[in-house]
């Protein structure tokens, strides 16, 4: 009796705390529209649906929100999933987005593909595509039977859908009664900041141990201005404490694929340039001319950041 | 209180990592392996929790192939009372479901207060299998801490997660995983490896833990097809003689990235 869309693709919308949706939900409708249409689900305001509808939802299921963590989400995706029947469910690679996807994998016995960089359709179903080991390979993975639960990671989907009218409709969802971990308080991560986010960030400018200390970061920010970029960091800085953990790139942080990376003071250890190799042009200052961030820049400086950086900074600043 | 800590072994990020063409596995044979770094930080949760209450038994537990024996004897050596390990051929390319019915399975078997795992795993940078498990074993999940706080009948601490930052806590028994937020661990001191030698490792099968790989009623996911991208290669590098600065501002212009 369902009239959903025979390539209907499921896609659970991440909330944030202040009540907007995440900047994922556009990216996952976009790769959603790209091989059917898409369905979202939101666990939470109705209110969202408008804008879900604007971001290229056919459809808007909204859910009540319930007790607990992730558990009533779970119980969401799963009332969904049985209404919809989609070919493919989508959900943001982020903490909250994988483990919804996690267990609602184990609960309907889905096969599950993590951290995909997009989705395609092929002779048999939807695939999904992911970059493994710091994007040296490749990977496309299926499911053996049944309904892929893919999770699409955050800021790598360019593809957007076009806006649809609101067909909004609530659902409603069975308690699963799963045992949840209570949230006793939050604290919503202000991010006052003008800069780009990191996550699909177009440029960005990382500043590594090079920088010295907190106070000195402050360089990395403002070439980032100049460059109308976003701010990374490599791990000793983040463990150095120069800036939040938020900002870290690579393979314990986050992977990004900009036009554009300039890293500053760091060597560009492996586990580094797991997050940033496959950015399409890379820039680095170092002032060890053996430093390995070297082997895979196109533009190389060997010098001191602190002459260098405010050097280029005034001549991009008498150029505009 | 029991606390059994999952660690996994993984190819060393320091080294050159490969896949095998053919079958999409990880090349075990070539590259270093090594216990994961975040499976050591899980370790030093539990371990620093037993240091204060003698009454805690630490188990380590790995699901990996037969080689993989000396990430478990170095969980040993830092002070686990002892291991589990799951050694089966079946499970050579398992699927992160069949993974978790796995551990799941044999966690049920080995009797549990906390379970404490990585919030993420070097190689597969899931960040599901915690998630994967407390459903299975229906119990509460405490994810992604990066402050951890254990009593007798409770864990809480800091969640970080994309949107915001929260307190959360769960009754035992219970999964925590954690962040590399929390401290480095600590090395095995030499009376630890010694005695390592003599802590008892438990193997188990698939069949002595009653699941079965080829279940026709799960889904698996699988890897249809692999390509290796051509390394990058290094562009220019100059050395600043005074002018860096300039020269680079007219590279960034003159290719439309400033
Ligand atoms: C499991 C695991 C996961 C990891 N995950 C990550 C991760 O996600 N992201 C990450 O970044 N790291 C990660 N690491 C850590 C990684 O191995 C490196 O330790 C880290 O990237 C080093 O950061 P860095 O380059 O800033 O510091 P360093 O390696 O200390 O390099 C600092 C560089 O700054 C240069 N420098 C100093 N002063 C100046 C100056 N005035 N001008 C110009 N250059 C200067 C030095 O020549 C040096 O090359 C991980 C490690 C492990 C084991
Ligand atoms: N094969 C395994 N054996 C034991 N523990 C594992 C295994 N795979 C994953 N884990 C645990 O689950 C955590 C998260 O893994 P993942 O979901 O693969 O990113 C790891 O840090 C380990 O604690």
């Amino acid at each position: 009796m369902t009239d959903f869309s025979a390539d209907s693709i499921l896609v659970l919308l991440d909330a944030t705390p202040s009540g907007k949706l995440a900047n994922s939900a556009a990216e996952l409708l976009g790769a959603a529209g790209t091989i059917g249409t898409p369905i979202a689900l939101i666990v939470g305001s109705a209110q969202l649906a408008e804008d879900a509808a604007n971001l290229g939802a056919a459809t808007v299921l909204v859910a009540e929100p319930g007790d607990g963590l992730t558990i009533p989400t779970v119980d969401a995706l799963a009332a969904a999933l049985e209404l919809v029947r989609p070919d493919a469910v989508l959900v943001a690679h982020s903490v909250e987005g994988r483990e919804a996807a996690a267990r609602l994998a184990v609960r309907t016995r889905s096969g599950l593909a993590v951290d995909a960089i997009g989705v395609s359709r092929d002779d048999e179903g939807v695939v999904a595509h992911h970059l493994v080991y710091g994007g040296a390979y490749s990977v496309t993975s299926a499911v053996t039977f049944g309904v892929p639960i893919i999770t699409m990671r955050q800021g790598a989907i360019n593809a957007r859908a076009e806006a649809a009218a609101p067909d909004v409709r609530k659902i409603d969802v069975t308690a699963s009664g799963k045992p949840a971990a209570s949230i006793d308080s939050v604290d919503a991560a202000v991010i006052a900041s003008t800069r780009p986010e990191l996550r699909g960030a177009a440029k960005v400018v990382a500043g590594g141990r090079g920088l010295g200390s907190a106070e000195q970061f402050a360089l990395v920010d403002r070439l980032a201005d100049v460059l109308g970029a976003a701010v990374g960091a490599s791990r000793a800085a983040v463990d150095a404490g120069y800036i939040a953990q938020s900002h870290q790139v690579g393979q314990t942080g986050v992977s990004v694929a900009p036009e554009l990376y300039v890293a500053l003071g760091i060597s560009g250890a492996i586990q580094h340039r797991a997050g940033m190799q496959t950015a399409k042009t890379i820039v680095a200052i170092n002032k060890d001319a053996d430093a390995p961030i070297f082997e895979i820049a196109d533009y190389g400086v060997v010098g001191d950041i602190f002459t260098v950086v405010p050097q280029l900074i005034a001549a991009l600043e008498a150029k505009k | 209180m029991k606390i059994v800590v999952l660690v996994k072994e993984v190819p060393d990020t320091y080294a050159d990592r490969k896949l095998s063409l053919e079958t999409g596995l990880a090349k075990r044979d070539g590259g270093e392996n090594v216990l994961d770094e975040i499976g050591e930080r899980a370790l030093e949760v539990a371990l620093s929790y037993a240091d204060k209450h003698p009454d805690t038994e630490v188990v380590v537990m790995s699901m990996s192939p037969a080689t993989a024996i000396a990430t478990l004897t170095k969980g040993l050596a830092m002070g686990a009372a002892s291991a589990v390990h799951i050694v089966d051929e079946t499970l050579l390319g398992a699927d992160l479901g069949l993974t978790a019915e796995v551990l799941a399975s044999a966690l049920r078997k080995k009797g549990f207060d906390l379970v404490v795992a990585g919030n993420l795993s070097t190689d597969g940078s899931g960040g599901v299998l915690p998630a994967m498990l407390a459903e299975l074993l229906e119990v509460p999940a405490a994810t992604a801490l990066s402050t951890v706080e254990i009593d007798e009948h409770r864990v809480s601490g800091t969640r970080a997660s994309d949107s915001a930052t929260m307190t959360i806590s769960a009754l035992l028994p219970a999964v925590i995983s954690i962040t590399e937020a929390l401290p480095d661990a600590r090395f095995p001191s030499f009376k630890g490896i010694m005695a390592a030698k003599r802590k008892p490792i438990e193997m188990l099968s698939l069949a002595g833990l009653g699941v079965d790989a080829e279940r026709p009623d799960g889904a698996r996911s699988i890897i249809i097809d692999i390509t290796e991208k051509s390394a990058r290669k290094a562009g220019v590098k100059i050395t600043d003689q005074g002018d860096a600065g300039e020269k680079l501002a007219v590279f960034l212009l003159e290719n439309r990235l400033a």
